[in-house]
């Protein structure tokens, strides 16, 4: 009994650390100050509606959203086959290719972004998008073939083995049989890889340009010249939408079997 | 030509393993031919080169008159059964069954007619709308067998089909899978380590062992003259003894065990040992026998060997004694029950009809 309180004690502590400053920046963002303040004097929702009336953070969502999207697919539709390779092939090279595929998930975001800017400056005029495209692509990629790694893994082999002795080609059988049975594992992967583009810092800081920024970067360069509360509004919106995400796949694919 | 030949196989799944070498066997049309070794002999190797998952190194395979040792496993044309069943998770029964007659373009009608048959082969009208993880072990095991069977294939191959349903099913399924092979006349290779599968299936059972066929016959000849001393093991022939061999007259022989000397036939119990008349006097051997091939009284009788009883298990049908003769310790089956005590003096009697004899290795 004692122990067990003591074991409450320490959880609520410790949840208390990891969602102390989500909850100090919810209830900021509700203060009807221009300067952040907490406790908040006074209530207001202003700081929410000024999110949607500064233009540059509705040009940096959609920057964001389309990166995201466009990456995660990319991530994809190289990952899913990659994962298929790694996971039901031995091949020369495999250790390597898996070591490859991991790396951007090790090397430091800093390390990763800064050797993409100096390649693109190498080649020459790399527009900005492009190359924030090409960034996000390889850094979604490790999670991509991580997560529909863990689905082949859970598939029995022979089901395609099954589906190719009933007449069915290899890669006829790979679309009828194998992504129907892995599709959970996909949407994961899709979740996952996607948030992680949406939320990237080091990457888009370096590969940003003028007039074109990431959602998040947006958020720093405004930080460095206001101190109102929207960005704390913003902060909330994000987090709401984040949780209500990962709650519905979570419930609907029980992602985290996959993470 | 048989229906099926596999000629001088090499194969292997990496380059400096190769787990058949110079493999070779035939299968007639229409036959139920059992592949029973233990784990690692080569027997699940054999299924996939024949279904085409794996490419032999050298040798080819002939089926039905055409070599198909190149032909990509989809166009093969034979049905495979899985120890996992391997049902589409995603698909009901039906498309399940389906699948393959939809991989061959059949029209509407003719598919929902095939499907609804082969389902009534294997007693699974009415489940048509289930789901793979709706149904029991045996059931989806059904599914997989129609699945198969409904595409006609030349060939079926399972591949230890009956290993994951429980044992009152495997007997139900057994007599279900013989019954189907019988009236279909199909052709099936039957991959399993139980011999009892194999003996009760099979019209030919091919004894495997480290890539290579150590007896090829139908199930008595296998189980009641095994021609090596594997197969003997592999097929019950548990117990050992160790003896001398003091007389060679044709067509007997005599045989010491522990001081006590038997007299046999040589053409009876040779099996093992190549030419009966390469036996000489003064060879050391071996005695294989079955458990039930011996029996225990508590007096003396001709033929006999003082034994003493180590423990009793019982069985249901028979209590099965663990004796020692000397320093060797045998198993014999009793099936008057428990008659015996721990430590108790006893008499094993043997049979040399029953005896299989091999050189000591």
């Amino acid at each position: 009994m004692k122990s067990s309180r003591f074991y409450l004690a320490v959880l609520v502590v410790l949840y208390l650390f990891l969602l102390g400053p989500f909850l100090l920046i919810f209830v900021a963002s509700f203060g009807s100050e221009p300067i952040m303040t907490f406790p908040p004097k006074g209530f207001s929702l202003r700081w929410f509606v000024k999110v949607f009336t500064v233009r540059m953070f509705l040009d940096s969502f959609l920057t964001s959203l389309w990166i995201g999207l466009a990456s995660t697919l990319s991530a994809l539709v190289i990952g899913v086959p990659a994962a298929y390779a790694l996971v039901r092939y031995s091949f020369p090279g495999r250790s390597i290719l898996e070591v490859l595929f991991a790396s951007p998930a090790v090397i430091p975001g800093l390390v990763l972004g800064f050797s993409l800017l100096r390649f693109f400056v190498l080649i020459g005029n790399f527009p900005i998008q492009l190359g924030l495209y090409v960034g996000h692509t390889v850094i979604l990629l490790p999670y991509t073939v991580r997560v529909v790694s863990a689905a082949l893994r859970n598939l029995d082999p022979s089901i395609e083995e099954a589906a190719v002795s009933l007449g069915a080609h290899r890669v006829r059988s790979f679309f009828l049989v194998v992504l129907p049975n892995i599709r959970a594992g996909v949407m994961a992967a899709f979740i996952l890889a996607f948030i992680t583009s949406f939320n990237n810092v080091p990457i888009s800081l370096f590969l940003t340009g003028p007039g074109i920024a990431t959602l998040p970067i947006q958020m720093l360069i405004y930080m460095e010249y206001y101190f109102d509360p929207t960005i704390a509004a913003l902060s909330s919106i994000l987090i709401v939408i984040t949780v209500l995400i990962v709650q519905g796949a979570e419930r609907g694919l029980g992602i985290s079997q996959y993470v | 030509m048989a229906f099926l030949e596999l000629k001088q196989i090499t194969a292997g799944y990496s380059k400096q393993e190769m787990i058949l070498r110079d493999f070779s066997l035939a299968v007639e049309k229409g036959k139920l031919v059992s592949l029973l070794g233990p784990s690692g002999c080569g027997k699940t190797t054999t299924l996939r080169l024949i279904a085409g998952f794996l490419t032999p190194r050298e040798g080819r395979i002939f089926l039905n008159g055409k070599d198909i040792t190149q032909s990509p496993p989809h166009t093969r044309n034979i049905g495979l059964v899985f120890q996992s069943y391997a049902l589409f998770p995603h698909l009901t029964v039906f498309d399940n069954v389906a699948f393959g007659l939809r991989m061959r373009k059949v029209p509407k009608d003719e598919l929902s007619e095939r499907v609804s048959k082969a389902l009534s082969i294997t007693d699974l009208s009415g489940l048509e709308h289930r789901l793979p993880s709706q149904l029991s072990g045996g059931q989806r095991q059904r599914v997989a067998l129609s699945r198969a069977l409904v595409i006609e294939p030349s060939l079926l191959l399972l591949d230890e089909p009956l290993s994951n349903l429980d044992a009152k099913l495997r007997v139900g399924m057994r007599a279900e899978l013989s019954r189907i092979q019988k009236t279909l006349g199909i052709t099936m290779i039957y991959v399993t380590h139980d011999q009892v599968e194999a003996l009760s299936l099979s019209d030919e059972v091919v004894v495997m062992q480290g890539g290579k066929i150590e007896q090829i016959g139908s199930p008595q000849q296998i189980y009641r003259y095994p021609t090596t001393p594997f197969v003997a093991r592999f097929l019950g022939f548990d117990n050992r003894l160790k003896g001398t061999i003091t007389g060679v007259n044709p067509p007997f022989g005599v045989l010491s065990l522990g001081g006590k000397e038997f007299s046999f036939s040589l053409k009876e119990s040779l099996l093992g040992l190549g030419h009966p008349s390469s036996l000489q006097e003064g060879e050391e051997v071996e005695v294989l026998f079955r458990p039930e091939d011996a029996r225990i009284e508590e007096s003396p009788i001709p033929n006999s060997l003082e034994v003493r009883v180590l423990f009793g298990t019982f069985l249901g049908k028979a209590v099965q004694y663990l004796v020692r003769f000397q320093d060797q310790e045998l198993t014999v089956l009793c099936s008057e029950g428990y008659r015996f005590q721990e430590g108790q003096r006893a008499f094993l009697r043997l049979d040399p009809t029953t005896w299989f004899l091999v050189r000591k290795e």
